[in-house]
C-alpha cells in the first residue's frame, strides 16, 4: 500500500487552509488507488493541531519541539528528510508557499527526488503519477510525467483544492525524529506585521482594482475617479506596488491583503493565481483587459475585453449619466 | 564582497497571445519580444546596489542560447563587471534541479559571497533554482526576500510571507537569496554603458568545463518532463459585454445600476 504524506503547514497558532486542501487531495488519491494519507505535522506544542487533523488522514505523525517552533527550512529539512527517507511515500506534499518554495527544492535535491511545483491537480493514470501545473503566469497548463520514478516531491498551489469535509478517523503517531538545533547559519529573528495605512481596503463594499495595465502612475486618477463615482476605494496587483505607484497596503493578494467587497473591478490585470486568491470571494467581478485570455476573466462574472484606456473614460462618462 | 547573480532571459507574455508549438511541449517563441526576467531584474539592482556600497564585483550568469547574451550584456551595462553564459547544448530542456545543477557547478569555480537569484521565472514559474542551488552548494539560502541587509560575516532579509507578513532572519555568509520584485527600483542602463557592453568578453562554458557529465543536466540530467501544453479551461467565466468601448460600458454601467452601484 502506498503512503502520500503530507506536510501540515501552519503560523500563528493556525492550521493554514492549504494543509485541509493537500490532505483533500490526498485522501481522494488514497481512496482511489487504495493508498493511506499522513499529515506530518512539526511544531512545538501542536497537540491540538494533531487532534484536528485526524479527521483528515489515516495517520498523523507529529514531532514536537521548542525548536520547530517557528518554521525554519534549516531545522525542518533534516527531520522531513528523515520521515521521507524512512517511510518512502509515493507523494510527499507541501504547500506552494512561502513556507513551501523554502523548503522542497533543497529537500529534493537532498533526497534525489522529482520535484515538481505549484500544482493545481495531481493524479495517477494506472500507477504513473502526473501533475498539471501552470506556466506562462497562468496562460499556459503543462501536463508533466515523472519518467521511471516511483516517487516524487509535490508543491501545491493554494485554493486549488476544495476543504474537505471531515472524514477520517486518523490515529496520532510521535516520532522521535532528531530535531537539529537552529543552525548559526541560518536563524530565525522574528515575523513583522505589514504596517497599516490610512486606507483599509478590506472594508470598503467596492474594489477597483488596477494592474500592469495601467502602464504609468500619470494615469491613476483616471481609477481613482471611477472608485470614487462608485463610492469605492483603489486596490491593485503586484506590479503596481513594485513599481512603486501605489503603496503595499492596496495589494490585493496571497502578499498583500484578501478583500471580499460587494463589487470588485479589476481594471488592467492579468489574473495570476496570487492576485486572484485575495480577490475571488467578491460577491461581483468584473475584469477589463485587452487580453481576452487573461485568467482574470474565468474568475470575472462580467468582462469586457478591450483597451482600458478606452473603456474605462467611457464607463466614467456613463455612470455619470446615470447618476446626472 | 563578490556576488554573482543568475539571470534568465524570458519571452515577454503577459500581453502575448500565445501559441503552442507543433510538439505541443512548448509554445511558438517567434515574434515574442525577449527580456530579462523581472525578479532577476531585481536581483541584479539588488547586487549591484550592495557592491556600490560594499565594494566588490558583480559576475552575471546564465543558461541559455545566444540570444540570452543580450541579457548578460545589458547587465554589464548597467555595471556588471563579469560574465558567463552556460553555453552547451547538453544544458537544453532541462528541468529546475538540472538547471540548479549546472549553475551551482559554474558557481563553484567562481569567488563569491553571495548568490542572488530571482525567485522565480515568469516563463516556467518552478520557483526553485536558487534553492537547489544552494544544498547543491551546501551553503544556506532564503527565497521570497524584499529586504536585505548586510552585517559583518552575514546578511538580514526579509522573507515576504502570505497577508504581507515579514519573518526576518540572519544568514550566514556565503548564501543564496532568492530576490523578490519590489525590493529595489531596477536601474536603466546608460547609451554609454550599452555601448561598452557590446564590447565585452563573454565566458562561455561547456558541461565539460563544469566537470558536469551529459546525463547531469538538461533534459538527460531532468527527473521530470513536461509531457503536453494545454489551455487552461476558462470554465463558466465571464459574461463577456461586447461592443465597442461606448457600447460595452454602457452595458456594463447598466449591469452596474441593476445591482445598485450606481
Amino acid at each position: 500500500m502506498s503512503e502520500i504524506l503530507v506536510l501540515a503547514e501552519h503560523r500563528g497558532g493556525e492550521l493554514r487552509d492549504i494543509t485541509f486542501e493537500m490532505l483533500g487531495k490526498a485522501c481522494e488519491l488514497a481512496d482511489s488507488s487504495g493508498g493511506a494519507v499522513s499529515a506530518l505535522l512539526l511544531g512545538a506544542g501542536v497537540g491540538p493541531f494533531a487532534e484536528a487533523l485526524t479527521e483528515y488522514a489515516d495517520e498523523v505523525l507529529v514531532r514536537d519541539d521548542e525548536a520547530l517552533q517557528d518554521f525554519n527550512s534549516a531545522v525542518y529539512q533534516p527531520v522531513v528528510a528523515e520521515v521521507v527517507r524512512s517511510r518512502e511515500p509515493a507523494i510527499a506534499m507541501m504547500g506552494h508557499t512561502a513556507f513551501g518554495v523554502d523548503l522542497a527544492p533543497s529537500l529534493a535535491v537532498e533526497l534525489g527526488l522529482p520535484l515538481a511545483t505549484d500544482c493545481i491537480d495531481v493524479a495517477y493514470d494506472g500507477s504513473e503519477l502526473g501533475v498539471t501545473r501552470q506556466i506562462y503566469e497562468g496562460k499556459v497548463n503543462a501536463a508533466v510525467a515523472f519518467p521511471g520514478a516511483s516517487r516524487a516531491i509535490v508543491t501545491v498551489r493554494p485554493a486549488a483544492f476544495a476543504i474537505p469535509d471531515a472524514k477520517r478517523k486518523g490515529s496520532v503517531t510521535s516520532l522521535d525524529s532528531a530535531v537539529p538545533d537552529e543552525p548559526e547559519l541560518r536563524r530565525f529573528v522574528e515575523y513583522v506585521e505589514a504596517a497599516v495605512g490610512d486606507v483599509d481596503i478590506t472594508k470598503s463594499d467596492v474594489v477597483v482594482s488596477v494592474g500592469r495595465g495601467i502602464r504609468e502612475p500619470e494615469n491613476i486618477p483616471m481609477v481613482e475617479k471611477l472608485a470614487g463615482l462608485l463610492g469605492g476605494v483603489v486596490g491593485c496587483s503586484r506590479p503596481v506596488v513594485d513599481a512603486g505607484w501605489l503603496p503595499k497596503d492596496r495589494q490585493v493578494g496571497s502578499s498583500g491583503k484578501t478583500v471580499k467587497p460587494k463589487l470588485y473591478l479589476a481594471v488592467g490585470i492579468s489574473g495570476q493565481f496570487q492576485h486572484m486568491s485575495g480577490m475571488k470571494a467578491a460577491d461581483t467581478i468584473v475584469a477589463i483587459n485587452k487580453d481576452p485570455k487573461a485568467p482574470i476573466f474565468s474568475q470575472a462574472d462580467y468582462g469586457i475585453v478591450g483597451d482600458l484606456f478606452k473603456v474605462l473614460p467611457a464607463l466614467t462618462e456613463k455612470i455619470e449619466e446615470l447618476r446626472a | 564582497m563578490n556576488i554573482v547573480v543568475c539571470v534568465k532571459q524570458v519571452p515577454e507574455t503577459a500581453e502575448a497571445d500565445l501559441k503552442i508549438a507543433p510538439d505541443g511541449k512548448s509554445i511558438v517563441e517567434e515574434g515574442l519580444a525577449l527580456q530579462i526576467n523581472e525578479p532577476d531584474n531585481y536581483a541584479l539592482e539588488q547586487a549591484l546596489l550592495l557592491t556600490e556600497e560594499h565594494g566588490g564585483d558583480v559576475t552575471v550568469v546564465t543558461l541559455g542560447g545566444d540570444s540570452s547574451e543580450e541579457v548578460l550584456r545589458m547587465s554589464m551595462a548597467k555595471g556588471a563587471q563579469e560574465a558567463a553564459r552556460l553555453a552547451d547544448s547538453a544544458f537544453e530542456r532541462g528541468d529546475a534541479v538540472a538547471t540548479a545543477r549546472a549553475l551551482a557547478a559554474a558557481v563553484k569555480g567562481l569567488e563569491y559571497d553571495l548568490v542572488l537569484t530571482g525567485c522565480m521565472a515568469s516563463d516556467d514559474g518552478h520557483t526553485q533554482v536558487g534553492v537547489a542551488m544552494a544544498e547543491f552548494l551546501g551553503i544556506p539560502h532564503a527565497t521570497y526576500v524584499t529586504q536585505m541587509e548586510v552585517g559583518d560575516g552575514s546578511v538580514t532579509v526579509g522573507r515576504e510571507l502570505e497577508g504581507g507578513l515579514i519573518e526576518k532572519l540572519v544568514l550566514g555568509l556565503p548564501c543564496v537569496v532568492g530576490i523578490q520584485t519590489g525590493i529595489n527600483e531596477p536601474r536603466y542602463a546608460s547609451i554609454m554603458g550599452i555601448a561598452k557592453a557590446a564590447k565585452r568578453e563573454i565566458a562561455l562554458k561547456s558541461a565539460a568545463d563544469l566537470g558536469l557529465e551529459e546525463g547531469d543536466v538538461g533534459e538527460a540530467g531532468s527527473a521530470t518532463v513536461v509531457t503536453e501544453l494545454s489551455f487552461p479551461a476558462v470554465g463558466e467565466g465571464a459574461e463577456i459585454l461586447d461592443g465597442t468601448p461606448p457600447e460595452a460600458s454602457a452595458k456594463l454601467a447598466d449591469v452596474l445600476k441593476d445591482k445598485g452601484f450606481v
